[in-house]
């Protein structure tokens, strides 16, 4: 298939690999940030072909599983209001709130959708003018100026029945808290593809200056990953710090400025709470005062009490690349994707679950 | 732990990943059905019972039809549900002979609706060479049911040298596929206004008991067959692994998918082996054998795409694996939840 098949060629992977074994001389320990990026290597065991010094911890870029307890249970709560549609992007669905999940929330009769695009929410807003429809707008920069777009469409149209839960987070701070703090092994990084496209890479050049960790911005493809990795263990072997592009076939190093224009009319930059994590300081989207009519927080009021995490679960630990899925006693047995204990089992993006539908067997 | 509200049980109400064919379809039939059920026919859990009836062995299966939309490129709920009874059948190696047709209607569906679902299913019917010889017909208030729904009831006769049973697969079996996967749960897809793309695909709906008798007379060694359905090849190897106590492991590049059903699977995230075929067949048959039947397959009209897509191993008894182009392996899961709802 074209504009596939090239970038999952085995002859070509072959021969990164091969020289990925020459350069490496020493051990290095890389974070892929995006959960997408974590499915696609353990998808094709792209770990396993590298050589033991390379070593690839996952990162923080699974939007599902960073999004606070707290407003899954606002979604869930809005769901559960006779007059209110939720919207949301399906793998949310399965996430486990503190005492129930959005599918349950459907089952009992709760008006409970998937969409593939925003857009989809504001159309089953205006077919049907009696209903509140509420889209739950989850994800890093890469999805912000669609969501952006369509609260920026509504408040045009004057919809009065739509309004969004906002739970939009940013990559760079999160890495700034990792490479802060004492316990992290991560000495260079693939960033992540599609949040540069959006936002470019030069928020990651301020990053790499003051932590002298290299960056390599890389796509989703095997080969993509492969050659982001040479990249970073190039630079590494090389003394640098710097920021590459690898996926320049998507990522310009000011990223897509018209996009951002519109999503900063309707988001300004704010605190967030990371699910696994914590609260940091201005990490994620908030929407504008101007777009406050359109916030379902304020739009419906609901009040969540927060419920403690299971014990057992170290997705904080998973989420920040200092444990590997397998390390966690619950993996595989009382925490599954039918039964998850946290959010990383649950998204196809999260670390548990690549690790337990690819490599159960190892 | 008392104060901790997770993990949340999948057992007090229905989910609609129930009917997915995935792991909690498993469940349900284990924990609420086989509790209650005893019948050692029943237990096997094969695609049709197989029942010994004087000299005479007849296979018996049902299934029910609920997809939405009605009408879709390649076929409409009549015909799926003639070809489903008949390949519930064939799967058991036996020649289907009689279907029943019950039909639940919502008030206010259009009679020429209803009409154009019986002509088709006649035709399928007549086509397969099974006859349509009773039927019920019930109605539920407007609200109660989604236009139309179907339950198919099939008999065939088994003949006396046909023995299939999931049982009887073995270490060094192949696995043989025969065709294109994934086309009927990505026709049913696009064709879905909530989702706004479109494709050219069709649903390979068929009957597939002609192609199953030329498979039997090629050679004997077919330990067994299924259709992969709801869940796609993904859940039916699965059952296949976990119920014989063997290890499946395919091979990613044998695989045959179409180029517009791996596109459309990229752009939604789902896995083509997960996806939900309606006139595709899976075959375990001895290694020695394998030949000859692929051979058989290959010049039916329905297994021209014939592959051997590989094999079963003693090792990792339970678990399906996927070789993939790159040399490595990973685990290939049955269906978790609802990927595509209603696509049969």
């Amino acid at each position: 298939m074209k504009f596939l098949d090239e970038y999952r060629d085995p002859r070509l992977a072959q021969s990164l690999v091969a020289e990925i074994r020459r350069i490496a001389t020493r051990p290095w320990v890389l974070m892929e940030i995006c959960g997408g990026q974590t499915h696609t290597l353990m998808k094709y065991g792209i770990d396993e072909l590298l050589p033991e010094s390379v070593e690839l911890v996952h990162g923080p870029g699974c939007p599902v599983c960073v999004t606070p307890l707290e407003l899954i249970d606002k979604a869930i709560a809005i769901a559960s209001i006779p007059d209110a549609t939720l919207v949301s992007y399906g793998d949310m669905l399965r996430v486990p709130g503190s005492s129930s999940d959005l599918f349950r929330v459907k089952a009992a009769g709760g008006d409970v959708r998937i969409a593939y695009s925003p857009m989809d929410a504001l159309a089953i807003a205006r077919r049907h003018p009696e209903r509140r429809v509420v889209f739950f707008a989850v994800g890093f920069e890469t999805t912000a100026p669609a969501n952006a777009m369509t609260v920026w469409q509504a408040k045009r149209e004057g919809l009065k029945n739509f309004s969004v839960l906002v739970s939009h987070v940013l990559v760079p701070p999160a890495i700034r808290l990792l490479l802060g703090s004492r316990s992290n092994r991560v000495q260079g990084f693939i960033a992540p593809g599609h949040v540069c496209t959006v936002m470019g890479y030069t928020e990651y050049e301020e990053l790499a200056a003051e932590y002298k960790v290299p960056f390599v911005v890389a796509g989703f493809e095997p080969l993509d990953l492969l050659q982001g990795i040479l990249m970073l263990v190039r630079q590494l072997e090389e003394g640098r710090a710097e920021v590459e592009n690898q996926y320049v076939r998507s990522v310009t190093r000011n990223g897509n400025e018209a996009a951002r224009r519109r999503m900063l009319e309707v988001f300004e930059v704010g605190d967030r709470k990371w699910r696994g994590i914590g609260e940091i300081a201005a990490s994620g989207y908030l929407l504008r005062p101007e777009y406050a009519a359109f916030d379902a927080e304020r739009v419906f009021g609901v009040q969540t009490t927060t419920a403690a995490e299971p014990a057992e679960c170290i997705s904080a630990q998973v989420l920040q690349g200092l444990a590997k899925p397998v390390d966690c006693a619950a993996f595989g047995t009382r925490c599954t994707p039918e039964t998850p204990l946290g959010a990383p089992m649950v998204s196809t993006e999260g670390a548990c679950a690549a690790y337990f539908q690819f490599r159960r067997h190892a | 732990m008392t104060s901790c509200p997770l993990p949340l049980t999948t057992k007090d109400r229905i989910l609609l990943g129930h009917g997915s064919g995935g792991k909690l379809s498993a469940e349900l039939l284990r924990d609420i059905f086989l509790r209650v059920f005893h019948s050692p026919v029943l237990g096997r859990l094969e695609d049709q019972a197989v029942l010994e009836i004087g000299s005479e062995r007849i296979a018996f299966t049902t299934d029910s039809f609920v997809v939405k939309p009605l009408f879709f490129r390649g076929g409409d709920i009549g015909s799926l549900a003639v070809h489903g009874t008949v390949n519930d059948l064939a799967m058991g190696g036996a020649e289907p002979l009689y279907l029943s047709a019950g039909f639940i209607l919502e008030e206010g569906l259009s009679t020429e609706v209803l009409a154009r679902v019986a002509d088709s299913m006649a035709r399928a019917a007549e086509a397969a060479g099974v006859e349509i010889v009773t039927g019920d017909t019930k109605v539920v208030e407007k609200g109660k049911g989604d236009g139309l729904f179907i339950n198919t009831t099939g008999i065939g006769r088994i003949p006396a040298h046909v023995n299939l049973s999931t049982m009887d697969v073995r270490a060094g079996d192949c696995v043989l596929l025969s065709g294109f996967i994934g086309d009927h749960g990505i026709a049913i897809l696009s064709e879905r206004e909530s989702i706004g793309f479109e494709t050219n695909v069709t649903s390979d709906s068929a009957p597939l008991h002609t192609l199953v008798r030329d498979m039997l007379r090629a050679a004997p060694g077919i330990r067994m067959m299924r259709d992969p359905t709801r869940g796609g090849v993904a859940s039916t190897t699965n059952e296949i692994a976990e119920k014989a106590r063997v290890g499946i492991e395919l091979v990613e590049s044998a695989i045959p998918v179409r180029d517009e059903v791996r596109a459309a699977c990229e752009l939604l995230g789902f896995d083509p082996l997960h996806v939900a075929n309606e006139g595709k067949l899976i075959a375990i048959v001895a290694r020695e054998n394998a030949d000859p039947v692929l051979a058989a397959m290959r010049a039916h009209p329905l297994g021209a795409n014939a592959a051997m897509i590989g094999s079963v191993t003693e090792r990792h008894p339970g678990l399906v694996t996927l070789r993939t182009p790159f040399g490595t392996s990973r685990i290939i899961e049955m269906l978790a939840g609802d990927q595509l709802p209603r696509i049969c």
